[in-house]
């Protein structure tokens, strides 16, 4: 098993007939991922690498049985996009575009969660269920199938951290990036939780950064709730107070949000923290071996 | 984004939430002048500067007559408050005050909502209260699907007065902060302090905002109330050719794809005893161009002893970012010397693109941060 998508995923591409739509669509389907469908108002009709094109999320979850989106559409309409997938009757949403105002996101997730529709992102690296499917913009060549949970903020150091990881002989069975900014979907907490009830998991990497106080709530529910083994790093040690590193959510306001504070609370609840993202491959193989 | 008191105050009013304005003033001359509406009353001057703590820092005062006023913007007029140099004051008349509180709206990031947050205990900064006397701030979550009925409103102005006459007219402010919030996209309003005045009047006597960045598109008037430091120009020149890019202090000039993997790089340098010079996330492309603008970027920086490159090939494959590289690098030219570590999807062709070309490779990023280090010591 996985968690959130499998070999069932069928997935529909939201802003398809853009570059990077169109590009992620073409490499999600080479993966293996059943990628059902694309919509582009006004290009209905068209198709892109065999995929159809529809004017609207509706229609192609009616015509194809869409039950996931991905989302790629400019910042300023992933308010709607959202919206318009809720009310499709999509049940999963996971939307890569970066820059979305935080105040869209507060009300589109609202609305999904109303209707019990979950959504990854938006600002992030998508999921993946190795050798089942991809919807997101990893490279899949660099994942093994496995039974380690990887959830994180980040792109490109998950990738980083999934190489050690898969060099070490150590798949994944899930690996989730949750997004970068303030406000995002399904985040530490319920995540965790569903690598806890997946039987083909035995242990979980968490890749936290700083800004927020979300890894000292993961930290608490870890000790409450989670018996698997769980590794973690934290990303921003270095980092200056009062600067956004990138991501809209990494930033240390007012002394709070800071690594040490981070590596602070797992510390206490007795979770690994590596200090070089080196060492989780080691860290991890010790726990699930003791 | 963050605004001055007096460009919120602007605000305020547009929204119906009762403040004082007062006068903005650039020198002692203007201050009396602005003082003279004032008279005989006594006057308060207030810094403007885009940071919290300035009464702390001596940037508010009063003054009880018009050489005071004079003697007292001359104080405050280029005190330098955390690195912000202050260049206008606010004068307002000060204000008889019955009873003052705290009110602010921001993002709860966890309960992914609007949190309205008040106290009774008005007039100190916010966190003093919440690291001192936590019990004595309330947090009220909004929902996004309701937002602020009127028997919210109430309630939450009810933590704050006992008196109806007052709790309606701060429900009424609350509605109001709760509109500009969601119309202007704000991330932070803040009122501190609320006041009630000896007629029983609620006035925001002091006011803060923060924007978000990402919604500055929609707001062209928000967006040109912004007012930068040199070193924001500089992140913003950035940020227009598509990386992000923050000025450190040390040695080691770093390029790095992703945020993530860029912050860890910092994490590393620091880690293995070195100094970084800048944070620089490229993004995910291997256009010559871009490092061609990064590297100028960083060699403007007369401290860096020694540049490092550390790309993750995901989708954009390493055999593009050597290819991208070499074109850049033949191109412009590099005195300091450069440590480079490319891993990835073609990693081996991509390494194998830049084995003559002079750089320091390294496969592992621990080591090439160790070597790095080493050589910013030399």
């Amino acid at each position: 098993m996985s968690i959130l998508i499998n070999k069932d995923t069928r997935v529909v591409v939201q802003g398809i007939t853009g570059r990077d739509g169109s590009f992620h669509a073409k490499k999600m389907k080479a993966y293996g991922t059943r990628v059902v469908a694309g919509v582009s108002p006004g290009k209905g009709g068209e198709s892109i690498d065999e995929i159809p094109v529809y004017n609207s999320v509706w229609e192609a979850v009616h015509t194809k049985g869409a039950n996931t989106s991905i989302i790629f559409v400019p910042a300023a309409f992933v308010k709607d996009a959202i919206m318009e997938a809720v009310e499709a009757g999509i049940k999963l949403i996971v939307c890569i575009t970066e820059g979305v105002p935080t105040l869209d996101i507060i009300e589109a997730r609202r609305y999904a969660t109303l209707h019990g529709v979950q959504i990854i992102g938006p600002n992030c690296p998508g999921i993946i269920s190795p050798e089942k499917s991809l919807v997101g913009i990893m490279p899949g060549n660099i994942f093994i199938p496995g039974h380690t949970g990887v959830i994180s903020r980040s792109g490109t150091l998950t990738y980083e951290v999934v190489q050690n990881l898969t060099k070490a002989g150590i798949g994944q069975s899930t690996a989730i990036g949750v997004g970068g900014d303030p406000v995002i979907g399904l985040f530490y907490k319920e995540l965790l939780q569903m690598f806890q009830d997946d039987p083909e998991t035995d242990s979980i990497v968490l890749i936290g950064e700083i800004g927020g106080d979300a890894e000292q709530i993961a930290a608490e529910y870890i000790k409450n709730h989670i018996t698997k083994p769980v590794t973690v790093f934290i990303a921003g040690a270095a980092a200056p107070a009062e600067k956004r590193m990138g991501h809209a959510g990494a930033i240390i306001s007012s002394g709070s949000g800071t690594a040490q504070e981070k590596w602070k609370a797992f510390e206490q609840v007795d979770v690994p923290v590596a200090k070089n993202p080196s060492e989780i491959p080691s860290l991890l193989l010790s726990q699930l071996k003791g | 984004m963050k605004i001055h008191e007096f460009q919120a105050k602007e605000l305020f009013e547009q929204y119906a939430i009762p403040t004082v304005r007062g006068k903005i003033c650039k020198d002692q001359d203007s201050a009396a002048i602005a003082y003279s509406e004032i008279k005989p009353k006594a006057a308060v001057i207030k810094a403007q500067v885009l940071t919290g703590g300035r009464g702390k820092a001596g940037g508010v005062k009063i003054a009880n007559n018009e050489d005071e006023v004079r003697q007292k913007t001359k104080e405050i007029l280029g005190m330098n408050i955390k690195g912000n140099i202050v260049n206008k004051v606010m004068i307002v008349p000060a204000y008889p005050i019955k009873r003052e509180c705290y009110l602010g709206m921001t993002i709860d990031r966890n309960k992914r909502c609007v949190v309205v947050i008040t106290s009774k205990a008005g007039g100190v900064e916010i966190e003093e209260i919440a690291a001192f006397a936590p019990q004595k701030i309330n947090r009220y979550l909004i929902d996004a699907s309701i937002g602020i009925p009127d028997f919210k409103a109430r309630n939450i102005a009810l933590s704050l007065f006992d008196e109806m006459d007052q709790v309606k007219q701060t429900a009424r402010v609350i509605q109001n902060m709760y509109r500009l919030m969601l119309e202007k996209d704000a991330s932070l309003i803040e009122i501190n302090p609320l006041i009630e005045d000896d007629k029983g009047i609620i006035i925001a006597l002091d006011g803060k905002m923060t924007f978000d960045d990402n919604a500055l598109f929609k707001h062209p008037d928000i967006a040109h109330l912004a007012e930068l430091s040199d070193e924001e120009i500089k992140e913003n020149e950035a940020k227009t050719k598509g990386f992000s890019y923050i000025q450190l202090t040390g040695s080691i000039g770093c390029m790095v794809n992703g945020a993530g993997l860029a912050m860890a790089t910092l994490d590393l340098i620091k880690l293995y005893g070195g100094d970084p010079a800048n944070f620089l996330d490229i993004g995910g492309s291997s256009n010559p161009q871009k490092v061609i603008e990064a590297m100028q970027l960083l060699t403007s920086d007369p401290k860096v002893k020694v540049i490092l490159i550390n790309i993750f090939g995901g989708i954009t494959r390493c055999d593009d970012v050597a290819n991208g590289l070499l074109a850049a690098f033949k191109q412009i030219k590099i005195s300091v010397p450069i440590v480079i570590r490319l891993t990835g999807t073609n990693e081996d062709e991509g390494n194998k693109i830049i084995a003559d070309s002079g750089f320091i490779r390294s496969e592992d990023m621990t080591q090439a941060i160790q070597k790095a280090v080493e050589l910013s010591k030399i």
